[in-house]
């Protein structure tokens, strides 16, 4: 057991898998000697050599492109996109090649590669550093989008996306990077497509994602105080989506309120809304109600992000507000 | 099913009529395809290489069955000069069960990984990266691999080509950028919007590679030049950039008549049509025009056989439609 933070997490996985399986192979930019802008990725360089672990131009489209042939001729890569933004200089290459190439050609090619990449905010770097983009990743059929929320879930999910047959976004929550937490020696692999239950509660399901699920844990905690009881959700990867376990919780209280941190049109939540509504409508015993950034680019200045991105405060009151009215 | 594709191991002369043998079947192909487009058989659309079969069959005889081809839409050439068979592809553009990939593809797609045609993409540009992925995980395993990525005169001016051109050449990647210059884009005339006046070579220094123009209407020059940059990429010496010049006969897709183009410039190329051209040569060489009348005959009967076989094909239906999105073999996106 050792106390390991968030970015530290990364490379124990990464680490992890290339030590278990050469054709895994990683490249980004400022990934290897510099051990990635967020060091993420520090000590692999040493560990694995520069002939795993590349640095690269500043071409996005090239990394990804590049993980792509390989991925399709026999290796498993690891791509770093610096920050997720970025994937719209490259989104080409993620959306029109890698996810629709498997499909296009009958089942000819598999691309098993891991896009890792650097999401979200609370760093206040402004705009185009900062927004959450996991919805742009969810819309596109033919990706998987695992987000973990902790560094034990970074490891075992890590495994798992670099074991997948299928193309992985691997989406880091930036704000979480420094959390620290207990980690079990030895290897850890968890599973794709499975949900967590953080916590039990009868009045209210409350479904969280990346950076969110620490504010919807603290957030229930302070609900407790005010005697409203709330099960908390780690979906931890959009696709594939277990809907199983967010369906039986929401089932179970009856209420569900999403925790979202992408801008509001077409978030996650808005799909799980049509799932609970088609499904489970019946069990439902009020509003399912999203909380989510606005829909705006994210502001700079520390007083307006934290006005933008859902704080524990905002999620306490809409909550609240809701289970009381 | 005869393979078009010309083995490099023949003989001087038998390896000649090969490719001789190629073009013609590329050719004949695509005038199908063509008929079978106006005769509303193939739907959607379809770019066809007619004029450019120089090119595909060079280079394909300059390749090994294990080296990687990256075409565009305009893909069938490339496809049938790496042993495709015809039927699957025609049964292809028809969007029938026994096409390459059962109809999920279409013309602008064909893939035969078997084969060493690794897809065409339709994105311009897209796949030179991918391309460089390809010869960099061929280098990564330490196999001599080499992959090729055809592009037209108009993909020069988009980011991806320079990104892949870099990255290949820090690298040292197995990997040849090979330029099928038919002066045109869709409409537009490449050296309209185009800095320089080698769309590609002209391009190459920046990149630190030599610049190779090839005459593209003579499979033999194009051959030659692909085997020397072929043989470099496979001894480690890295990347190479050819832009072959040419012409499109027809229009740039489906039944564009291609009337933006002055009629010398058309009438010029049709003078400089690469597979009489050929011919004559291996005329000259002592094949006999019985010989090639055999040949040219073969080809039509196989055209013919290809097209009845994929017609017989059937229609695709729900089965094929929430297929093999995820390895697999599924769509599911939930449990
Ligand atoms: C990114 C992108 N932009 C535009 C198009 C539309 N488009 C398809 S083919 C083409 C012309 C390409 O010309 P060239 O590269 O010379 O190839 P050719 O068709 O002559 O073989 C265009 C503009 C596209 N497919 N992809
Ligand atoms: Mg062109």
């Amino acid at each position: 057991m050792a106390q390991l933070t968030f970015r530290e997490a990364i490379a124990r996985g990464i680490a992890q898998e290339m030590r278990r399986d050469d054709s895994v192979v990683f490249l980004g930019e400022d990934v290897g000697a510099a051990g990635g802008v967020f060091k993420g990725t520090v000590g692999l360089l040493e560990e694995f050599g520069d002939v795993r672990v590349r640095d690269t131009p500043i071409s996005e489209q090239a990394i990804l492109g590049a993980a792509m042939g390989a991925a399709m001729t026999g290796l498993r890569p690891i791509a770093e996109i610096m920050f997720s933004d970025f994937f719209a200089v490259c989104w080409d290459i993620v959306a029109n090649e890698i996810a629709k190439s498997r499909y296009m050609t009958n089942g000819q090619v598999t691309f098993p590669l891991v896009i890792r990449s650097g999401n979200g905010g609370g760093l206040r770097f402004g705009a185009q550093h900062s927004q959450s983009v996991e919805n742009w990743a969810m819309m596109i059929p033919g990706l998987k989008v695992v987000v973990p929320s902790n560094a034990v879930d970074v490891i075992g999910l890590m495994a798992a996306s670099i074991r997948d047959p299928d193309p992985v976004i691997f989406l880091e929550a930036k704000a979480l990077y420094a959390s620290k937490m207990d980690v079990p020696d030895g290897e850890i692999v968890d599973t794709l497509g499975s949900a967590k239950v953080l916590r039990q509660g009868s009045n209210a399901t409350v479904v969280a994602l990346g950076s969110m699920v620490p504010k919807a844990l603290q957030a229930a905690e302070e609900l407790a105080t005010n005697g409203i009881e709330c099960t908390v959700i780690d979906v931890r990867s959009l696709v594939p989506l277990d809907t199983t376990t967010i369906l039986r919780e929401v089932s179970a209280t009856g209420r569900m309120f999403t925790v979202e941190e992408n801008p509001r049109l077409c978030g996650w939540g808005a799909e799980l809304a049509s799932i609970i509504a088609d499904e489970v409508f019946y069990d439902l015993d009020g509003p399912i109600v999203r909380i989510t950034t606005p829909h705006i680019p994210l502001p700079a200045a520390d007083a307006l992000e934290d006005l933008a991105i859902p704080s524990v405060e905002r999620i306490v009151n809409t909550i609240h507000k809701s289970m009381n009215s | 099913m005869t393979s078009t594709h010309a083995a490099p191991e023949l003989s001087y002369l038998d390896h000649k009529v090969a490719m001789y043998r190629c073009q013609v079947a590329l050719r004949q192909f695509e005038q199908r395809a063509y008929d079978l487009f106006l005769e509303n058989f193939v739907k959607g659309t379809s770019h066809l290489s007619i004029g450019q079969e120089a090119i595909a069959a060079g280079v394909a005889a300059a390749m090994r069955p294990t080296d990687w081809t990256f075409a565009t839409y305009r893909g069938h050439a490339h496809t049938l000069a790496r042993g495709v068979p015809m039927t699957p592809i025609f049964a292809e553009l028809m969007g029938r069960t026994n096409g390459l990939m059962a109809g999920k593809g279409g013309s602008m797609h064909l893939t035969s990984v078997e084969h060493g045609m690794m897809g065409s993409y339709a994105i311009i540009g897209a796949h030179l990266p991918i391309a460089c992925g390809a010869a960099w995980s061929a280098q990564y395993r330490g196999t001599d691999q080499v992959a090729v990525a055809f592009f037209g005169d108009g993909s020069v001016n988009i980011g991806a080509f320079h990104e892949a051109l870099n990255f290949a050449a820090v690298w040292k990647l197995p990997v040849i950028f090979f330029c099928e210059n038919n002066l045109w884009m869709e409409y537009t005339r490449t050296s309209d919007v185009t800095a320089v006046a080698n769309p590609a070579a002209d391009r190459a220094a920046a990149y630190g590679l030599e610049s190779i123009i090839v005459d593209g209407n003579d499979a033999d020059a194009v051959y030659e030049v692909t085997s020397l940059a072929i043989a470099r990429a496979r001894a480690g010496e890295g990347p190479s950039m050819i832009e072959a010049k040419t012409y499109r006969h027809g229009g740039h897709s489906r039944a564009d008549p291609g009337k933006y183009r002055p009629d010398e410039e058309l009438a010029e190329w049709l003078l400089k049509d690469p597979i009489p051209l050929y011919r004559s040569r291996l005329l000259e060489m002592g094949v006999s025009e019985d010989d090639l009348l055999v040949l040219e005959a073969d080809v039509d009967a196989e055209v013919e056989t290809a097209t009845n076989e994929a017609k017989a094909g059937g229609v695709p239906g729900e089965d094929l439609l929430l297929k093999d999105v995820w390895a697999d073999g599924g769509a599911s996106w939930r449990n």
